[in-house]
């Protein structure tokens, strides 16, 4: 997993009719059809297909990602409830081939949360009246935002900084890199006592399959 | 020292190792289910890191998100999308290689995952259950702690057989009272996130409890428990009893005689404790239950059959009206308009909500009363290959058949269109899935949760109706 330290980037927000687009689900974020790969990369395309073309194929020019001065975006901001949905880790590595490290939302659906800081992306919860700020400094090209994960703080562009909270747990394997296998796989001698109790307290179990 | 929720139980049951600092634990895992859409790049991750599969005898595949419904015994090459071809031979090939007991497509045992694991008796009370799945919460029906999780930690648990988690909060939903008859466990879980919201049971681990609960089957536990994830919650628990004991007994992996007994005793520990610490509480008044439909986008958009579509311009909350507005834009409603006597044009029954015998029971049933309205396509998708054998075996096959309705094979199928079951633009759709988001069944399909009561009627009747 790559770490996450530092980004500094534009910012895109996802809107309806002007408000940040509540209960984004992972349908939304990559449909079905882009599920049958058996890669991690190049899943781009699929990124909110069905928001970023329009009916007969061709691209949405209203969709902010197809607006030449968001195009670049590594952060995006939502509302209210991102990620709900299924568990396709699809959608954080659609989000990554897109280039987009950051998600800035006043709240989060679990798994995609959880999906998320496998793969190195930064899920910032911040309140709706923040994230609505946010989406106000975010004009494109030259609005550049910064998102340091070692102090906590997201700087707009206007220069106004704004501090989150992040589980320290996450931010330690985000900043490094680490990989969760790696370090499971050094608790060995736990899992193998875990087994051979579990021998004797739940014995029926070693006979399921 | 206060009481335990059986949340609680079953996490203290399976901690590993516990980081004090972080919060974070290592779970241990009773069963690890697997499908072919959630699972090749974790292969993929395994053979890179040259690691292995810790306990294949606790892992179970099966084919079920991309399998077509008809011609399976044509087996996967004749499957005709490449794409899902290779899936599904990827997963062919990984199970092969690292030995993991696995129900191809066209097995008798194949289905959809959370109709097998129970079918098998696989899924048993007290277990911890994880599949790269959001509906693993439908096990949550026995008393089994299962969620889903996404590909990364599918590859973790291949690797170590444990998940790095963190404690959940405590929610118990109490339903107060019976509900009234003809209200299913569909109506109980649509009405319940319509109350609650989407969000409801974020970072909650939910408990379904009261009389109302008590009553369900096994089937009906099930379809409650799937949907927990529709309110926000990984995980929905319903504290084992004897209808629970009676549906795992005699299964092809439950416990046989002698380790039964042992089993059980300890089965029959697990519940909340009367002074159990909740960090939330909803209370739901079963009786006010109606039969209930959606009309919009989000699962949380559902109203009693016998309702009116909301109007935005009624609601205060700018959000949610701003939802609705482009829901309502989406499905092709009017505002105030009754939802009844709503035209469709195609019929689902089927899905790991409501794909299960007594779900096709139900709808053979309505079958009996009529034919498939003009202008309907309606398909009845089983389980499995086990529930569809005990239908044929019942003859409901013939009842639907007769009356007009598709017999399909077993899978996903209809409920989220990876396969070639999908709505076309525009098309107005009663299913009893799980999820009526945007292109969920098919790009511009529009999809209205309902049970499979409900839906054979629409099938029936053509309309959307009681």
């Amino acid at each position: 997993m790559k770490a996450f330290t530092k980004l500094r980037s534009t910012a895109a927000p996802l809107t309806d009719k002007g408000k940040l687009m509540v209960n984004v689900d992972t349908d939304m974020i990559i449909p079905k059809q882009f599920l049958k790969t058996t890669e991690r990369d190049g899943l781009s395309e699929g990124l909110f297909h069905e928001l970023k073309t329009l009916p007969d194929g061709s691209p949405n020019p209203d969709f902010v990602l197809n607006k030449p001065q968001y195009r670049d975006a590594g952060v995006l901001i939502a509302g209210e409830n991102f990620g709900c949905g299924s568990s396709r880790e699809h959608a954080p590595w659609a989000l990554l081939d897109q280039g987009i490290t950051c998600v800035i939302a006043p709240s989060f659906a679990d798994i995609f949360y959880n999906n998320c800081g496998k793969n190195g992306i930064l899920a910032i919860t911040l309140p709706l009246e923040v994230c609505e700020a946010l989406a106000g400094q975010a004009g494109g090209s030259n609005s550049v935002f910064e998102i340091d994960l070692e102090t906590k703080v997201v700087t707009t562009p206007d220069g106004a900084e704004h501090s989150f909270d992040y589980d320290e747990g996450r931010r330690e394997k985000l900043l490094k890199g680490l990989d969760d296998i790696a370090l499971t796989l050094q608790s060995e001698d736990s899992i193998s006592a875990y087994e051979s109790q579990r021998k004797l307290s739940t014995p029926w179990l070693e006979t399921a399959s | 020292m206060a009481g335990q929720t059986l949340y609680d139980k079953i996490w203290n049951q399976h901690v590993v190792s516990e980081d004090a600092a972080t919060g974070e634990a290592l779970l241990f895992i009773d069963l690890h289910l697997i499908h072919e859409v959630t699972t090749p790049q974790a292969f993929a991750g395994l053979k890179a890191a040259g690691r292995g599969v810790r306990r294949p005898d606790l892992t179970l595949a099966v084919a079920d998100h991309n399998t077509p419904t008809e011609g399976q015994a044509k087996g996967l090459d004749g499957v005709t999308d490449e794409a899902a071809r290779n899936q599904l031979k990827a997963l062919t090939r990984n199970v092969a290689e690292y030995g993991i007991e696995y129900f191809p497509m066209g097995h008798i045992n194949n289905g959809i995952v959370h109709v097998v694991g129970p079918e098998q008796g696989r899924t048993q009370p007290g277990m911890t259950i994880v599949c790269g799945d959001s509906h693993t919460s439908t096990h949550g029906a026995f008393g089994a702690l299962a969620h889903g999780i996404g590909t990364s930690e599918v590859e973790h648990v291949l690797a170590t057989q444990t998940l790095r988690a963190r404690k959940m909060k405590n929610m118990a939903v109490e339903f107060k009272g019976a509900v009234r008859p003809g209200v299913t466990a569909k109506d109980i879980a649509l009405h319940l996130i319509a109350k609650i919201g989407t969000a409801g049971g974020t970072g909650c681990v939910m408990e379904f409890r009261g009389e109302a609960i008590r009553s369900l089957s096994m089937e009906g536990r099930m379809t409650l428990c799937n949907l927990s994830i529709e309110g926000g919650a990984r995980a929905g628990l319903i504290a084992p009893d004897e209808v629970t004991l009676a549906y795992v007994k005699g299964r092809p992996s439950a416990p046989k005689t002698g380790a039964w007994e042992i089993a059980e005793r300890y089965w029959q520990t697990l519940f909340s404790d009367d002074d159990a610490v909740w960090d939330e509480v909803v209370e739901i008044n079963a009786a006010d239950i109606e039969p209930t439909v959606t009309w919009g986008t989000s699962p949380e958009m559902a109203i009693p059959i016998s309702g009116q579509i909301p109007d935005p311009a009624k609601m205060s909350d700018p959000v949610k009206k701003t939802a609705a507005e482009r829901a309502l834009d989406y499905m092709g409603l009017e505002p105030g308009a009754d939802l009844a006597g709503t035209p469709v044009q195609r019929v689902f029954i089927g899905s790991c909500t409501n794909s299960r015998i007594e779900d096709l029971r139900v709808a053979a049933e309505v079958a009996k009363s009529g034919k498939v309205a003009e202008g309907v396509r309606a398909m009845i998708v089983p389980g499995s290959g086990l529930v569809r054998a005990q239908a044929e075996n019942e003859g409901l096959d013939e009842v639907f058949r007769e009356a007009g309705f598709e017999w399909r094979e077993p899978g996903c199928s209809m409920c989220l269109g990876m396969n070639p079951d999908i709505l076309a633009p525009g098309e107005r759709c009663a299913s009893t899935s799980n999820r009526n988001f945007e292109g969920r069944q098919g790009r511009g399909g529009r999809t209205h949760l309902m049970s499979p009561y409900l839906a054979a009627r629409a099938a029936i009747t053509g309309v959307i109706g009681p």
